[in-house]
């Protein structure tokens, strides 16, 4: 019996129906299909904002208005309104442009924050969220590396508000909007192996163009969203800091030590219970009353 | 059937009796009390019709305020002294604890349904909170599962260490004995609980890592969480019995004043064991981790605010005032450590928390009042409840003086 398999089964005999926990593991089950995922090359985005537009449109959210906005101005973060946003950043090598939104993690913090199962990791990759289930306690919020999460303060009845990767569209093999939208093919969609090639090849071919790194290849356990770039990713917004392990991983041995102290204590309890009997105590258990 | 006839009119006259307000209406306590209450009721009016946005200053980057940090957080760990001295007095057979353990229980009782339930107020969807319990929606690797779960586990446990005191103010022979066979099996569950979800409320925390400042952060976050849940809760109850006792001291006999202090003393001992411990981790960790560099700057100084003045200063006074049997001195640690773990508890779950993010989260006055309104509330009952059965009276007094008849009649 392996480690796993032994937790599992103290796990099931344990009181408070944790017996999954060892099942802490959100990547794919053997035999699934590969995640989809998207490639973007920040040095191809030129800022015309249009996949900001297809999005609002194919998810029925807040459509802006790119020509007139001065939106670039400013750095903004997705919203409760917005699933993706383009920054401006001006750099050492001169403007460049990084579209935002969620990462699609392989391992999601999120969904392993998520007591409701409202934030699912799709068999096909995309991080989805269900209306029904979520009771809006926003752990996921506090959980994800990337703030992607928003939460909608200003109603009775919130919603969590994050890009799904068009999960009509992608749950049928179809690009998402906003890749669709790319008028310079900055975005590409694929299987990360595949996409993970052209990222190499890229860098490979021009190597005085890019800096060598793919964003996503395993920040945060890998993420299904990657990124190419001309210069260093800290220059235009990305965290450097959130290491290679999976998210979930953080709390895998706390769960794992749960069914071990519900199985462990009560007995353990008990013994020093019994240990501390008199000798004359005719009644055993309960004292003092 | 006449005498059930006769048992029903005396039960309904009894409970009419009971839920009369005892004691006189204007206390200083009643008259802040109540104002707040009626305004929280108001304010809670609000943030469900208008969400939570109208009612708090929580945004995208601080998704948590003090509705989390501390009636959530901070609440639970000064509830700890429940389990801490069922330990004692029910595992341990530490005969002498034995006089608070009815009032401490209660406590740890009331403290989870009004703390650990104002959760509600902060869940956007509450509606949906039935589904992590029904099992349509399991999400069994979630440690908010997991604490969520084990909250309402503790709460039936603790109601089932309390019912004995419920059953003898009924007057239910027959109940009171089957309630208090089952108080050890209460007593261990609720113990191995606890020790989960105190630790679970930290572990909440260890997704957040980028987010905390690294002098908070630690992957053993549930050991501290845990460690310090049982000095919270001891100086909780130091603090609050010497409360209870101004209080509520004609119901208790003579010679409770000497016996509460030589109990004050013993859990002083017990407290300086528990932060010396918890000082012991804290020091292995900060060495192991070289955090001599972080100590710089405002969160420098505010760590060590937190660990040297309301740790390793209370623990010093715990020490001391046990050793000399100086019951004033230990109160005062009692006040500091509260404080300390406040502290604690709203610096990973609020004030360290985004420390590097421009807008900084500092709560809404309407939060404040809610959080009172918890408070307060929680306050009224435990009086209502204390004034009515014997909780904080001898042990074995049965029901309150106007019951005698209704006994009488009952057996
Ligand atoms: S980026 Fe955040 S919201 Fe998106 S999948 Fe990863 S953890 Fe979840
Ligand atoms: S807010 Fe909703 S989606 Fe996010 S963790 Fe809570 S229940 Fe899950």
């Amino acid at each position: 019996m392996n480690r796993r398999n032994f937790f599992r089964l103290s796990g099931m005999a344990s009181i408070a129906l944790m017996a999954k926990t060892a099942e802490a593991s959100h990547g794919p089950r053997p035999g699934a299909p590969e995640f989809w995922g998207v490639l973007v090359d920040t040095t191809r985005c030129i800022g015309c904002r249009s996949c900001e537009v297809a999005c609002g449109e194919e998810n029925g959210m807040f459509v802006p208005d790119v020509e007139n906005d001065g939106a670039l101005e400013t750095l903004r973060t997705t919203d409760e309104t917005q699933w993706t946003v383009v920054n401006h950043f001006e750099t050492s090598k001169g403007d460049v442009f990084v579209k935002r939104q969620c990462m699609h993690c392989w391992q999601p913090a999120c969904t392993a924050a998520c007591l409701t199962k409202a934030m699912e990791k799709t068999e096909l990759g995309p991080v989805i969220w269900h209306e029904n289930r979520c009771m809006g306690c926003r752990f996921c919020m506090v959980s994800c590396p990337f703030d992607v999460p928003k939460f909608e303060y200003d109603s009775w009845n919130p919603k969590i508000q994050k890009c799904i990767m068009c999960w009509h569209r992608t749950s049928v093999g179809d690009k998402p909007a906003c890749v669709e939208s790319c008028p310079t093919d900055a975005l590409i969609f694929g299987h990360k192996r595949d996409l993970m090639e052209i990222a190499r090849m890229r860098i490979y071919n021009h190597p005085e163009k890019y800096v060598h790194k793919i964003y996503g290849e395993h920040e945060v356990g890998g993420t299904g969203w990657l990124y190419l770039s001309a210069v260093p990713f800290e220059e235009i917004g990305f965290r450097m800091d959130l290491g290679t392990t999976p998210y979930p991983e953080y709390t895998k041995d706390f769960l794992y030590g749960v069914p071990l102290v519900l199985l462990g204590f009560p007995a353990l309890l008990a013994g020093m219970n019994l240990m501390t009997r008199p000798e004359n105590d005719e009644e055993s258990g309960v004292h003092g009353e | 059937m006449a005498r059930v006839a006769d048992e029903r009119q005396s039960l309904f006259s009894f409970f009419k009796d009971q839920l009369r307000p005892r004691g006189k209406l204007i206390t200083p306590f009643n008259v802040i009390s109540i104002p707040v209450i009626i305004a929280g009721v108001i304010i809670l009016f609000f943030r469900f019709t208008q969400g939570l946005g109208a009612t708090t200053n929580l945004s995208q980057q601080n998704p948590w305020g003090i509705w989390i940090g501390f009636d959530v957080v901070t609440g639970v760990a000064f509830a700890g002294g429940a389990y801490v001295l069922t330990f004692a007095v029910y595992v341990m057979r530490m005969d002498k604890f034995h006089p608070i353990i009815r009032a401490t229980v209660l406590n740890g009782f009331l403290a989870y349904v009004f703390y650990a339930g104002a959760l509600v107020f902060d869940l956007g969807r509450p509606w949906h909170v039935i589904n992590p319990v029904i099992g349509n929606a399991f999400g069994y690797n979630s440690v908010l599962f997991l604490v969520a779960w084990h909250f309402m586990l503790y709460m039936t446990a603790e109601f089932v260490e309390f019912s004995p005191v419920i059953t003898e103010w009924l007057g239910l022979k027959k109940a009171r004995r089957v309630a208090n066979s089952l108080t050890l099996a209460a007593v261990i569950l609720g113990i191995s609980l606890s020790t989960l979800h105190q630790s679970g409320l930290g572990a909440l925390f260890l997704m957040a890592k980028p987010k905390i400042h690294p002098l908070w952060y630690s992957e053993f976050i549930p050991i501290f969480f845990f460690v310090s849940s049982i000095f919270a809760g001891i100086s909780m109850v130091i603090f609050e019995s010497t409360i209870s006792h101004r209080v509520f001291k004609m119901q208790m006999g003579p010679g409770s004043h000497e016996r509460l202090n030589e109990i004050i003393i013993g859990l002083a001992r017990g407290a300086t064991i528990a932060m010396f411990v918890y000082y012991f981790f804290k020091a292995l960790i900060f060495i192991h981790d070289d955090q001599w560099a972080l100590i710089k700057g405002f969160w420098g100084a505010w760590y060590l605010t937190e660990v040297l003045g309301f740790v390793l200063v209370p623990m010093v006074l715990f020490a001391y005032g046990s050793r000399h049997k100086a019951v004033g001195i230990i109160k005062i640690a009692a006040v500091l450590t509260l404080i300390g773990v406040l502290l604690n508890r709203l610096n990973i779950s609020v004030i360290a928390f985004n420390w590097n993010v421009a807008d900084k989260y500092i709560p809404h006055w309407m939060e404040i009042v809610v959080t009172l309104t918890v408070v307060f509330s929680e306050i009224w009952i435990f009086r209502w409840i204390v004034n009515r059965m014997p909780v904080m009276r001898e042990p074995g007094a049965l029901g309150s003086p106007n019951r005698k008849r209704e006994l009488q009649s009952l057996n």
